[in-house]
């Protein structure tokens, strides 16, 4: 079984992004990128069932400038076999990457496809599920466990109060969350021979698909600042100062 | 113009995130109907029918939308949504799992999880864990909408008549089905609705010490949270999770036990009225946020305050 991983590039998640002063956009200037967290737990996930001898290989694919072969290479060195950029400029809404996504998908067919549930720059949740709707395939979004039986795959989701599982015909798309796994980290070794395999690059018009945009950003800003409040001494006062000075407890 | 609505739901009561969600709508300047598709949910139509300003409620009631699987519901709110201007729904798991869906098949942009409504085109909405607030203007003519429930205050949930209309397109993709689930059963109100909020972090050391929690939930009638980093070391849940990735909460009051206030954190609780801190490292960031901050060993000032309250 062929899996596609879809990884994206972005600001590492302990960098605290703050818009630029004259609100034009976010300053990612000299940030340190990595790989979407959640793309990472996709790729781990993609790794274990190829040692569990369920996939025989991974293709890692990332939509974005020539940089996000970095991630890609990360990928790879994390267990994927080869890789495949599609070299985009600029910002790409989550719509023309399920697009473009479609369009690999339609060239290697895989029977699964792992994506992370959202990443951590835009957070808008959405590419696996597009992705599901224009590929025409099932979707278990907000995975917390996936089995592959036959020729379908069993997914337990993270849902408002617990959890649900579905089964799903292959091929089917998957996104992550966060209690899938823990993604392993790269030996040196395997960083070293991820250099060495295969990564092809596409254009959007070499998938004949056109970069659309349709979402335009008028402006950014930092979000009201909360300021510090006060350090109580005990309990007591907390208490008391919740009743009579916030009133939120009677 | 016109707005559809989609409505949250467990095919017995409505939920509280579609009255946010109306509110929401009703920026956008249109007649808002109300889609309820599910399986035997005849009262959530009624309750849906009550709430004030609602034009019309249509009803999908059917065994293929009984468990609100993303490939039906999506083509169903795709083909019902084809006369509408705006489709805008609650930013919940479950309408997080369809909607993107029903954009990609009405090839239009989704504009995900937003605070405010400039305009009939122009959104707020968090990005980078909230860390920046963009405003986003959506070209396309049709408008898929996710919308940040603490970020709009519910309208009312009677004094409405709006007339029911059944809708009879079944749509069953045929690719996806329902094998089972486990939904904590608890007596607490719900964490995105709760009034207020207790979440334990790493600082509770084991599982075991959430209970430490549970006589001040009860005495304050709050919902109980965690942090990621409580969930990760596996104390409780990802459902309890409040968080960037997690839920999104803004109660009256917030109360972090054992919590440093990482901004992934932050950006699921710091719009809430009232935060209170409880964490024994005086320099730990959620002390920056916090209305009260109190440094103390939790073990001491958690059976302290439940005495106090």
């Amino acid at each position: 079984m062929k899996v596609l991983v879809a990884v994206k590039r972005v600001v590492d998640y302990n960098v605290k992004v703050r818009a630029k002063a004259d609100g034009s956009d976010v300053d990612l200037n000299n940030v340190k990128m990595a790989i979407n967290p959640f793309c990472e737990i996709a790729v781990e996930e993609a790794v274990r069932l190829k040692e569990a001898g369920t996939a025989t290989e991974i293709v890692a694919v990332s939509i974005g400038e020539k940089s996000c072969q970095e991630q890609i290479r990360t990928a790879l060195a994390l267990g994927a076999d080869r890789g495949i950029q599609v070299e985009t400029s600029g910002a790409v809404e989550p719509l023309v990457v399920a697009k473009l996504l479609k369009a690999v998908i339609d060239k290697e067919e895989p029977q699964l496809v792992i994506l992370g549930k959202q990443s951590i720059d835009g957070d808008n949740n959405q590419t696996g599920q597009m992705l599901g709707a224009l590929a025409n395939m099932g979707q278990g979004t907000f995975a917390s466990k996936v089995v592959v039986e036959n020729d379908k795959v069993n997914v337990t989701r993270e849902i408002d109060g617990g959890l649900q599982t579905l089964s799903l015909n292959l091929p089917a798309i998957v996104t992550t969350d966060l209690r899938l796994n823990e993604p392993r980290y790269a030996s040196l070794p395997n960083i070293m021979k991820a250099k060495k395999k295969p990564l092809d690059v596409f254009t959007p018009d070499d998938l004949g698909v056109s970069v659309t945009q349709h979402l335009s950003q008028v402006k950014v800003a930092p979000p009201p600042e909360r300021k510090a409040g006060i350090k109580v001494e005990d309990v007591a006062q907390l208490v008391d100062k919740l009743k009579n000075e916030a009133k939120v407890i009677s | 113009m016109s707005t559809l609505v989609i409505a949250e739901h467990d095919n017995s009561s409505l939920k509280s995130a579609t009255l946010n969600t109306i509110a929401a709508a009703g920026g956008l300047g249109a007649d808002i109907d109300v889609l309820v598709a599910g399986g035997g949910c005849g009262a959530v139509a009624e309750a849906a029918a009550a709430v004030p300003g609602v034009n019309k409620v249509l009803v999908a009631d059917n065994a293929v939308y009984e468990h609100q699987l993303a490939e039906n519901v999506a083509l169903l709110i795709a083909e019902v949504g084809a006369n509408y201007d705006n489709i805008i729904a609650p930013a919940t798991a479950n309408c997080k799992n369809f909607m993107p869906r029903v954009a990609a098949l009405l090839d239009v942009a989704q504009i995900s999880d937003i605070t405010a409504v400039e305009s009939a085109d122009t959104f707020e909405r968090p990005i980078y864990a909230g860390n920046v607030i963009a405003t986003v203007k959506s070209a396309d003519a049709k408008k898929v909408i996710t919308v940040r429930t603490t970020a709009f205050d519910p309208v009312a949930d009677s004094g409405g008549s709006a007339s029911t209309e059944e809708i009879s397109a079944v749509h069953d993709a045929g690719v996806s089905s329902f094998v089972g689930e486990e939904v904590a059963e608890s007596d607490r109100p719900e964490l995105t609705s709760a009034s207020v909020v207790i979440s334990g972090g790493r600082g509770m050391q084991n599982g075991e010490n959430f209970k430490l929690l549970d006589g001040i939930a009860d005495k304050l009638g709050a919902a109980i949270g965690a942090s990621r980093a409580a969930v990760d070391a596996g104390f409780v849940p990802n459902d309890m999770q409040v968080g960037q990735t997690g839920k999104i909460v803004a109660p009256d009051l917030y109360i972090a036990v054992g919590i440093s206030g990482a901004i992934q954190h932050l950006a699921g609780m710091k719009d809430s009225k009232v935060i209170v801190a409880i964490n024994k490292d005086e320099d730990a960031p959620i002390f920056q946020v916090a209305d009260y901050g109190l440094v103390a060993d939790l073990f001491d000032a958690l059976p302290e305050l439940e005495a106090k309250l």
